[in-house]
């Protein structure tokens, strides 16, 4: 028994010297400087066809947002006035023609929304979405998202956004938007955020997260 | 009947993979992994550690192994037979089981290599298009649902991971990770895999 496994441990010992020759192929990285390669860049996180993603954080959909919005929050990260100590990294580095050319692009991008949201109160989500909650000083999602979610130049689409991303978002604008003295539109926003209950938040997300 | 289940789904393991070690207890299946795994399963050598992986991670990989999705090299040779009579079943008790005891970092990267390590793993290269690593592995590269745990996983391992899917091996359906690879170079690899090798 005992030789079988050290006779397995020199051949795998053997293999290994031999696979780890044929590695470092891949040097393309420094020289990289292009719009497809810096799109193939977003879509590691965000999805091949910029649908979103869960990773540790959930990257949200790029696909179909209003490229007013993307600048804007590419923008934002880079002003640091939106806290996200990765798109701060990841923004930074981006010139303002790159910036235009990668919001342009994720425009014309359909695929189906991600899914997974909660289903048991899709239909509270909808009330709130197409009539808010006055008595809450909510005021109807879809009096600036649009009735399909689908948004309009600096107001983000919601329609098949990740859940976790909407309810994050939602549950820590205060703390995320907005900072720093610089006034940005992300106020506007804040108030609305603040008066959801968490159930009403996670109400909304979902129903949005299944919009086409 | 949970258990009755198990012991045949162990028994099929052993009697199709390696006949002569049918030892006929309930740990078989277990020591059917750790054999090459290590005790604990914590690693030996060119076998990963299994300790502490998240267990969705190894669910996923153990149905990767058994639909030759993941086709480097040593899954090949090893892992596509060890897992060919293994069921849905037994593959998510033998993650569980694995997924519950407390990992070991492997701390065999080369130290000096590290800080640089750390630097690409939370930032990435965002002017070579290299993406962060902890936007999807976590803070502590602890992993989360089928995403793994890279924390204290052996400098070797790491490594040739990160090489093979730069040379076109698969891990999984849909994983981002030939994308991400594909963008390292061997500098990056070995202070990537030096960094996470000590990862508590």
């Amino acid at each position: 028994m005992k030789t079988i496994c050290l006779r397995l441990l020199l051949q795998t010992a053997i293999l290994t010297a031999v696979f780890s020759e044929a590695g470092h192929a891949q040097e393309r990285a420094a020289a990289s400087g292009g719009l497809q390669a810096k799109l193939e860049y977003c879509k590691t996180c965000h999805g091949l066809q910029g649908q979103g993603y869960m990773g540790y954080f959930p990257m949200p959909r790029l696909a179909g947002q209003q490229p007013d919005y993307i600048e804007a929050q590419l923008r934002a990260f880079i002003e640091r006035r939106r806290t996200n100590p990765i798109m701060f990294n990841v923004a930074h580095v981006l010139s303002p023609s790159m910036l235009t050319a990668l919001a342009m692009h994720f425009k014309k991008l359909d695929p189906k929304p991600f899914g997974g949201a909660p289903r048991g109160s899709l239909s509270e989500g909808k009330t709130i979405f197409q009539e808010g909650l006055p008595e809450a000083n909510v005021p109807a999602c879809s009096a600036c998202h649009g009735m399909e979610g689908k948004g309009q130049n600096e107001i983000p689409r919601l329609a098949g956004q990740l859940y976790a991303y909407t309810v994050g978002q939602l549950m820590g604008w205060k703390k995320e938007r907005g900072q720093g003295s610089a006034v940005d539109t992300s106020a506007i926003m804040a108030p609305t955020a603040h008066n959801l209950t968490r159930s009403q938040l996670e109400a909304v997300a979902a129903y949005v997260s299944y919009l086409q | 009947m949970k258990r009755i289940g198990l012991r045949i789904a162990i028994l099929a393991i052993v009697a199709s993979a390696v006949p002569s070690w049918a030892g006929g207890t309930d740990s078989a299946g277990v020591r059917n992994c750790t054999w090459c795994h290590g005790a604990s399963g914590q690693g030996y050598m060119v076998a990963p550690r299994l300790a502490g992986q998240r267990p969705q991670y190894i669910e996923g990989q153990l149905r990767s192994l058994r639909e030759h999705t993941r086709d480097n090299p040593f899954s090949k040779q090893y892992m596509w037979g060890a897992v060919a009579a293994l069921g849905p079943n037994a593959a998510r008790d033998l993650a569980n089981y694995f997924a519950t005891i407390a990992p070991k970092a492997a701390n065999d990267g080369d130290s000096d290599l590290a800080t640089r390590g750390r630097t690409i793993y939370m930032e990435g290269i965002p002017e070579a298009n290299i993406v962060s690593c902890y936007a999807c592995h976590g803070p502590d590269a602890e992993g989360v649902r089928d995403i793994p745990r890279l924390g204290g996983l052996a400098y070797f391992y790491l490594k040739s991971r990160l090489e093979q899917w730069g040379q076109g091996y698969h891990s999984g359906a849909g994983s981002p990770m030939p994308m991400v690879a594909s963008h390292l170079g061997p500098n990056e690899i070995e202070a990537l895999a030096s960094y996470l090798s000590f990862v508590k």
